[in-house]
């Protein structure tokens, strides 16, 4: 079963931490991803910029406007995430434990229902 | 056929006994299987060129062998690895790769290994997606790359956790012959293994045609395999007769339009009436010989509804009795739920509303959508409209199924009006 764990970003408890905190969760993240590649239930992985980097866009082709993104005041965002397949949600919850810095940046475990791209052969017919 | 079609056939065909001569003669699981895939990627190339050798079981073996004997050689460096095999060799099969061929003349074939395989790759130390795999690979003859491409993971992916389960088999000590205590137990597990290969295949949509290998097919040909190497299994032969009965509706259960058409609504002058018959007679047979077990079940329930001209026509009372019997074998409120569904047809909506109310709250069914879509036909079929569409909209925000989740939201907007 394929889950997307995603990691809530919230600006006021990551400001909160101590630098060396912020690295050891920054650079876990690599021996996390080694982990979950070494069992084969890695899929693909993204970390996303800052909210204020983000433009909504309303519209069609040749036809639409792009403004500031209207979330910035949002306590949360998706900060990141994860695509695993593993066994079953339960495993999918232990996955999510093992991201660095779970203990102050909570991951959201959500199971995915279609999927394409990632190199994964032809999409599967929705 | 075409030929590569052909040669493709006969290599997953030939994969099991291959794989099983060679774990008979030299112990080791991962190191054969590794051979086993070498040799049959040479042949995929060597044989539509060259032809098909009149002993393609012994021509894999001899291959395979000899790859075995090269990773080995290549290994010496290893040497701490290397005892450890040749410890576990026969010391005249060392170096006598020629010598194999002789042996192995006529032997292959003689004995059929896929069920000892089949039970390997169901090792109690391994995860089912794991089991999934290794069955596929060593069992169905599947390369990394077509497994990942069933099950949209990346290639790497997939060979990393086929690699790690092998490793996994290997510590566990995994080899022929298998303890015989836990048998029954292993069996069960790789019957179940082969059954969610199917529902794999089953439910993946329209898109698998194109390249993606066909997963049911890949399944019922194993267990049909099984079935000829062990007709006296009464839960084999219920497995073959439960898929082969789910296989006869494939066309109906897509409408015209690409849409999911649920048992109730299928045409079933689309149902493949040989196959249900062959289907049949196979569990008629089985029951009256065998032990009743789940599968069994399972396949006299497909059969009742295969043998119903309309969904009205169905013997629901029989399924009551056969649902409560397999309430009986199994600890799975899926069952309790299928049997409120029956209930509901048997006996009235009623009736099938407090089977559910027994079951709903199962902790086990906290996420499921399958509650909420069991309530909603039971509520319209009482003419409560207002509840049957709220339900519907539930299970419709909860299905996983992309098809019967658009199916349920279908169901949402449209009933009662």
């Amino acid at each position: 079963m394929k889950f997307l764990l995603i990691i809530q970003m919230n600006p006021a408890t990551w400001e909160s931490l101590s630098e060396e905190e912020r690295t050891e969760i920054a650079e876990g993240q690599t021996g996390f991803m080694e982990a979950i590649t070494a069992t084969g239930e890695l899929v693909g992985t993204q970390a996303l910029a800052d909210p204020s980097q983000s433009t909504v866009v309303r519209g069609r082709p040749g036809a639409f406007t792009v403004t500031d993104g209207p979330f910035l005041e949002a306590k949360e965002y998706m900060g990141g995430f994860y695509l695993v397949d593993c066994e079953n949600v339960e495993r999918a919850h232990e996955l999510a434990a093992m991201i660095p810095g779970t203990d102050r940046i909570p991951v959201e475990v959500r199971p995915v229902v279609y999927l394409a791209g990632y190199g994964l052969g032809e999409p599967a017919g929705a | 056929m075409s030929g590569e079609r052909a040669v493709e056939d006969l290599l997953r065909r030939s994969a099991p006994q291959v794989l099983g001569a060679l774990v008979r003669r030299h112990g080791r699981f991962d190191l054969c299987e590794d051979a086993v895939q070498e040799a049959l990627l040479a042949a995929a190339t060597a044989w539509p060129e060259n032809g098909i050798p009149d002993e393609p079981v012994a021509w894999l073996v001899t291959v395979a062998g000899r790859r075995l004997t090269d990773q080995w050689r290549s290994e010496s460096a290893r040497r701490r690895r290397e005892e450890a095999v040749a410890a576990q060799e026969p010391p005249e099969d060392r170096h006598a790769p020629g010598a194999d061929v002789e042996m192995m003349a006529g032997a292959p074939g003689s004995v059929d290994d896929t069920l000892d395989l089949l039970l390997l790759c169901a090792h109690p130390a391994l995860s089912e997606p794991s089991r999934i795999a290794l069955t596929l690979r060593a069992v169905g003859g599947l390369t990394t790359a077509e497994i990942a491409r069933a099950f949209l993971v990346p290639e790497p992916a997939m060979a990393q956790r086929i690699s790690r389960a092998k490793a996994t088999v290997r510590a566990a000590g995994g080899s022929f012959p298998l303890p015989g205590e836990d048998r029954d137990e292993r069996l069960a597990v790789a019957l179940h293994v082969l059954y969610v290969i199917f529902n794999e295949g089953y439910t993946a949509g329209a898109g698998r045609h194109l390249t993606r290998v066909d997963l049911t097919t890949e399944a019922l040909r194993l267990v049909r395999r099984l079935h000829e190497l062990h007709p006296g299994d009464g839960e084999i032969a219920g497995l073959l007769a439960l898929m082969q009965l789910i296989e006869a509706r494939r066309e109906a259960r897509i409408g015209a339009d690409g849409r999911f058409v649920p048992l109730a609504d299928q045409d079933r002058r689309r149902w493949d009436r040989r196959a249900i018959a062959e289907a049949t007679q196979l569990l008629e047979r089985t029951m009256a010989t065998a032990p009743l077990g789940p599968y069994q079940l399972q396949a006299a329930i497909a059969a009742l509804h295969a043998e119903a001209a309309t969904d009205a026509d169905t013997d629901w009372r029989q399924i009551v009795v056969l649902y409560g019997m397999l309430e009986r074998r199994s600890d799975n409120p899926v069952v309790t739920l299928n049997k409120a569904v029956a209930v509901g047809m048997a006996h009235g909506p009623r009736a099938g509303l407090e089977v559910l109310d027994s079951v709903a709250g199962d902790p086990r069914l906290r996420r499921s959508h399958r509650p909420d879509a069991v309530r909603a036909h039971l509520l319209e079929r009482l003419g409560d409209h207002a509840g049957a569409r709220e339900h519907f909209r539930r299970a419709a925000r909860a299905a996983l199924n992309l098809p019967e989740k658009r199916y349920l939201e279908e169901r949402a907007a449209h009933t009662g009006s």
